[in-house]
């Protein structure tokens, strides 16, 4: 198989993948497939089944029923066949503690048969070059999660399973994370993420999943969900001094009209009714001094799909 | 370097980092140490020689700490690794299971190896530049430091079942404990209470021989206090094993069977285990 075959298929292809450990059904029924160099951000909460489904990915555990297919072959638990190419980043995970982070680093290259050379150059990469020669226990959460990052990068994979990678850094590491997780799928690497906040993924991969229950509820960009939503836009009008209340009067109609503060009202108007009420409202009578528009944060988003999908 | 090498080392790198290494062999020396210089005390005549004293003294006493130290080693192998998270992240690499097994289990013994080379070896040359020593006792000596690793190997595989199956870390330390009870320090009693009871002679001595020899640490004590002659009459347990009617390398059979069932049973486990 090589490389410009990889890119036509799947990277990842679930069906009616389900899950059960003893009496709780922790996936069920999911279907999901992943292109090649495609990124991907489960979200949910915690106990959505997000772990489960990588651990399933990775071919250690096993599905109660359907079928997982990674690079259309299928996975199995006790083959070791495709493993070299994921890097998996596992939740909270903790490294012997008396290693220091260069050594670790090198025990897990080996292992994947990689040159221990590309080690530094990842410490590099991830800013723990000063660090790498400490033992790991003297790290700060920020930066195992980095070295965690790092060992998930060795030998370019291509597919990185990411299980919630941010936890424990501050946004600035968080926006360096994203980069060097952008770098890779523009290399061609099929990138697979789980969070439990969607804020986080905002702008940062082309297609979000919301899971609840081990299933999920909707799959799409984020322009798709805002549309699967069709969340209300939130308008903020500030009107001439000491015309507020007369703009008040005059929006009496609309939606949702509020109050706010001393010079301004709100009010609430579909996406595709928004353009038409802008035009309507800027009209001189008006007296409108300033519009601020707030399309549905993806906190409501999410709250509004975990809410709205009401499965017993 | 292969997949088992590497874990072998890395357990062995470990075991070095934590001090493991060390405190064994400070133990198993001050152990060997001890007793070298008690069994060169002259106390009375006797007609063995000082080594052959030390290597039945040693190898009595090495049957209660050669399997604490191994126990204490194992027990965490797998359990630990997946409390910590990290068995997780090493299974998703191109690790077979069987890998982690024998890779943990060649580190851990190669620490073991270390340390009764190392503590016992050298109360050995000690005891050897201090007397004359003959051939045979090295022989002895040699023998009991080999089969000291076997014993510990034996206790090792035995932890590593444990490892994989228990639930958590705490409830292995447990388990380990009461083996080590169990089969170092119950099992002998119970016999003694059988053979009291036993008026009528219903035992015969050859099933009870066979009986304390099934006992891996019974194994390890008949082969090194009656597998030889200058041994068994410094011990006096020369009766022991004519009725036994088992041969020395029978012995060494026994606790190799000890060590291959219970990791053959540990990997079966941890093959089947989901994570």
């Amino acid at each position: 198989m090589n490389a410009a075959e990889q890119l036509l298929m799947n990277a990842i292809n679930m069906q009616g993948v389900g899950k059960r450990y003893g009496d709780h059904q922790v996936i069920s029924e999911l279907d999901l497939s992943i292109a090649s160099g495609e990124s991907l951000a489960i979200i949910g909460h915690n106990g959505a089944g997000k772990t489960t489904l990588m651990k399933l990915i990775l071919g250690l555990a096993r599905p109660s029923s359907g079928r997982i297919e990674l690079w259309n072959q299928a996975v199995n638990g006790g083959s070791l066949q495709g493993r070299d190419s994921i890097g998996f980043l596992p939740e909270a995970v903790s490294f012997h503690g008396g290693l220091s982070g260069r050594d670790m680093l090198r025990f897990y290259a080996r292992l994947k048969g990689e040159t221990p050379g590309q080690c530094d150059e990842l410490l590099e990469l991830l800013g723990l070059s000063d660090a790498a020669g400490r033992a790991i226990r003297t790290y700060s959460k920020g930066m195992r999660q980095r070295l965690g990052l790092a060992q998930a990068l060795l030998g370019k994979p291509r597919l990185l399973l990411l299980d919630e990678p941010t936890s424990g850094l501050d946004p600035f590491l968080r926006q360096h994370f994203y980069d060097i997780i952008a770098q890779r799928q523009a290399a061609g690497a099929t990138i697979l993420i789980s969070s439990h906040a969607l804020t986080e993924i905002e702008a940062q991969t082309n297609r979000i999943a919301i899971m609840k229950n081990g299933r999920i509820i909707i799959d799409g960009s984020l322009s798709q969900l805002r549309a699967a939503a069709a969340l209300p836009v939130q308008i903020v009008l500030t009107a001439a001094p000491g015309q507020r209340d007369a703009l008040f009067e005059k929006l009496a109609r609309e939606r949702g009209v509020n109050r706010v503060g001393s010079e301004q009202c709100e009010l609430l108007c579909s996406d595709t009714d928004k353009v038409s009420l802008l035009h309507r409202i800027s009209a001189p009578q008006y007296a409108i001094e300033d519009i601020q528009v707030n399309p549905p944060r993806l906190d409501d988003l999410y709250a509004y799909f975990v809410n709205s999908d009401e499965q017993p | 370097m292969n997949t088992l090498g590497i874990l072998a080392r890395a357990e062995f790198q470990e075991g070095l980092r934590n001090r493991w290494v060390l405190a064994s062999i400070v133990i198993l020396a001050t152990l060997a140490f001890s007793l070298a210089l008690l069994g060169s005390t002259p106390i009375g005549e006797t007609r063995a020689s000082p080594m052959s004293v030390t290597t039945v003294s040693l190898a009595s006493l090495s049957i209660y700490l050669i399997p604490l130290i191994a126990l204490t080693l194992s027990f965490d192998a797998i359990i630990g690794e997946q409390e910590r998270g990290s068995l997780l992240l090493l299974l998703s690499y191109p690790v077979a299971r069987w890998q982690v097994i024998a890779g943990k289990f060649c580190g851990h013994l190669a620490i073991l190896a270390t340390a009764i080379v190392l503590g016992y070896g050298a109360a050995g040359i000690y005891i050897g530049l201090q007397n004359a020593t003959a051939p045979e006792d090295w022989r002895l000596f040699i023998r009991m430091m080999a089969s000291s690793l076997l014993l510990g190997a034996v206790f090792m595989a035995l932890g590593y079942l444990i490892s994989v199956l228990v639930s958590a870390r705490a409830t292995a330390v447990g388990a380990v404990m009461a083996l080590w009870l169990f089969i170092v320090v119950l099992y002998d009693l119970l016999l003694l209470g059988v053979l009291l009871a036993d008026s009528e002679h219903m035992l015969s001595s050859s099933l009870l021989g066979s009986l304390i020899a099934f006992n891996p640490a019974d194994a390890y004590r008949l082969f090194n206090l009656a597998g030889s002659e200058a041994a068994s009459m410094v011990s006096g347990t020369a009766g022991l094993l004519e009725q036994s009617m088992l041969e020395p390398w029978m012995f060494i059979g026994i606790l190799l069977l000890w060590t291959l069932l219970p990791l053959l049973l540990a990997l079966l486990v941890f093959q089947r285990q989901e994570l």
